[in-house]
């Protein structure tokens, strides 16, 4: 377009030439800021094409003069992060697990930790609370089915309990109902007579016929009179905490199916430091020995 | 000087088509051209193997019923979600996802990592009722997978042949014995040798949905899920190497 382009005459701005029943449209340049704004943005495009890593090439990409990287700084961050609280982690390893609770501060440094570690790992299983589910055993109550003593909660968050790790904690139910060792008439007996270990209503004389069942069956690992043993994670009947439940029909399920839970082992997740708030942390929550 | 003469360009068909493949080609090479140079974004690093013919049911499972929709599988190079859920994840950590299941929505939480991290019961009683377990969640159940055999069981090796057309490297003796291999993985009891030989030792061989009766689509997606971000050996990698940073 050259000069001789219309004007309009009252405005003396450029008009577009175009005419539709004698109405004209004005040609009013760009707002000065937008264009501005335009063309700095474009600039500012060129500046960071050379600052920082921008494009591929064919054995890498550009990686600009001030040599940025995401992965290099979230390092940083990182190691920035875990700097902060290496002296009190320090302090936390140097001290025997049983004596934190001795220092104050250092306490509240591991109850803080263990709190944020067991929201993260442990609470889809165990609950926000550490109250449990069933087949999720409760952390709140004094009933362990292994060692409840820091250092054994310790011990269990290292390996885990039934997991490839080699120091695993490990037992194992047997399936006395679907590996056919016990018969449904013996299963709905020693049903019974656990129902009278923990003092619940049973039927007496499938009750007394169970006790048998019992002794040849179970007292290797419940013990003669049912209270466990938690050093082979045998589960204590005589009181009213139960992993799968009191009722009569959940008792035979157990006895049927022999289930047995998987804590996978945290010590591939977590750094010792942090296992020992965690384990002082759930130590705290109410159980332990 | 061509500011003032457009008119010529808009009054020349030919010029202006020239001028309008000239601008496209410039977008089209800046967004296509880096795609063949895609394998330089993707790490060296020891450990990911292709999923064995259960996992890839599995993760079937997971495409199908969008799952993707409410969980990324993408931990960021940022602290506050190493923090959460672990190293970031690794351009290596998906080469052989075919689509990847990055995604950006977190409506529940990120799962790059989630393999190892619960049990196998805990995923199914979590599938099956989410609230039993996780009171505040907002997931919904899917307690049928439980009484579903796995339909692609059949068909897994056109599934494997189907993911070497794309470049997922499966060797002729892992189309082979898929159907195989699905199976033995689900059983504990049966004889695994193959599968190990052809997916590694790490390979988890459980009844994963503990009913040893069949193989479920539970077994096949809890299989997926505890594979999740497990396979890179992190012992061997230097997040610092030069190569190595992004």
């Amino acid at each position: 377009m050259s000069d001789n382009t219309p004007k309009d005459d009252i405005t003396g701005v450029e008009t577009t030439g175009h005419s539709w029943d004698g109405i004209t449209e004005l040609n009013n340049p760009l707002p000065r800021w937008w264009v501005l704004t335009f063309y700095a943005c474009i600039a500012w495009a060129v500046v960071y094409w050379v600052a920082m890593p921008a494009w591929p090439t064919l054995s890498g990409h550009t990686k600009g003069l001030l040599g940025s990287s995401d992965r290099q700084q979230v390092d940083q961050e990182v190691a920035k992060l875990v700097n902060s609280r290496a002296p009190m982690f320090a302090q936390l390893q140097a001290t025997p697990i049983e004596m934190v609770s001795k220092n104050k501060e250092l306490f509240q440094f591991a109850q803080e930790s263990g709190r944020v570690a067991f929201a993260q790992n442990c609470s889809t299983c165990h609950g926000a609370g550490g109250q449990g589910a069933k087949g999720f055993p409760s952390l709140v109550d004094d009933v362990w089915l292994w060692d409840g003593s820091i250092q054994g909660i310790r011990s269990t968050l290292q390996t885990g309990i039934r997991t490839d790790h080699p120091e695993t904690r490990f037992s194992q139910m047997p399936a006395f109902g679907r590996d056919k060792l016990l018969e449904p008439q013996q299963i709905a007996d020693v049903t019974q007579y656990v129902l009278t270990l923990s003092r619940q209503p049973a039927d007496a004389k499938a009750a007394a016929r169970g006790a048998s069942v019992f002794a040849a069956n179970c007292v290797a690992c419940h013990g003669t009179e049912g209270k466990g043993d938690p050093t082979q994670g045998a589960p204590n009947l005589t009181d009213r905490e139960w992993l799968y439940g009191g009722s009569a029909q959940d008792i035979t399920a157990q006895i049927n199916l022999g289930r047995g839970g998987v804590m996978p082992t945290m010590s591939q997740r977590l750094d010792p430091a942090t296992l020992d708030a965690l384990a002082i942390y759930v130590h705290s929550l109410g159980g332990g020995t | 000087m061509l500011f003032k003469n457009h008119g010529i360009i808009e009054r020349n068909s030919m010029i202006l088509l020239i001028g309008i493949l000239l601008v496209v080609s410039i977008g089209g090479i800046v967004q296509i051209a880096p795609l063949f140079r895609i394998e330089q974004t993707i790490e060296k690093v020891q450990g990911v193997r292709p999923y064995t013919p259960l996992e890839l049911a599995g993760r079937g499972v997971y495409i199908r019923e969008g799952c993707y929709t409410c969980h990324s599988q993408m931990i960021r190079p940022l602290r506050d979600e190493i923090e959460r859920y672990g190293h970031y994840s690794l351009a290596a950590e998906s080469m052989y996802d075919h689509p990847f299941q990055w995604g950006s929505k977190r409506t529940g939480p990120d799962l790059a990592r989630v393999g190892g991290r619960y049990s196998d019961a805990w995923h199914v009683q979590h599938l099956i009722n989410p609230r039993s377990v996780v009171p505040e969640s907002i997931m919904p159940p899917y307690a049928f997978l439980e009484g579903r055999e796995i339909g692609i069981k059949d068909v897994v090796d056109k599934h494997l042949v189907a993911q070497t057309r794309v470049g997922v490297p499966y060797t002729q003796a892992a189309i082979d014995n898929a159907k195989d291999d699905l199976m033995a993985q689900a059983d504990p009891n049966a004889d695994s040798e193959g599968l190990q030989a052809r997916y590694g030792g790490k390979v988890t061989v459980r009844d994963f949905d503990g009913d040893p009766s069949k193989v479920t689509e539970m077994d096949a997606l809890v299989a997926y899920l505890q594979v999740l971000g497990t396979m890179v050996d992190f012992k061997t990698y230097e997040p610092t190497k030069a190569e190595n940073l992004r």
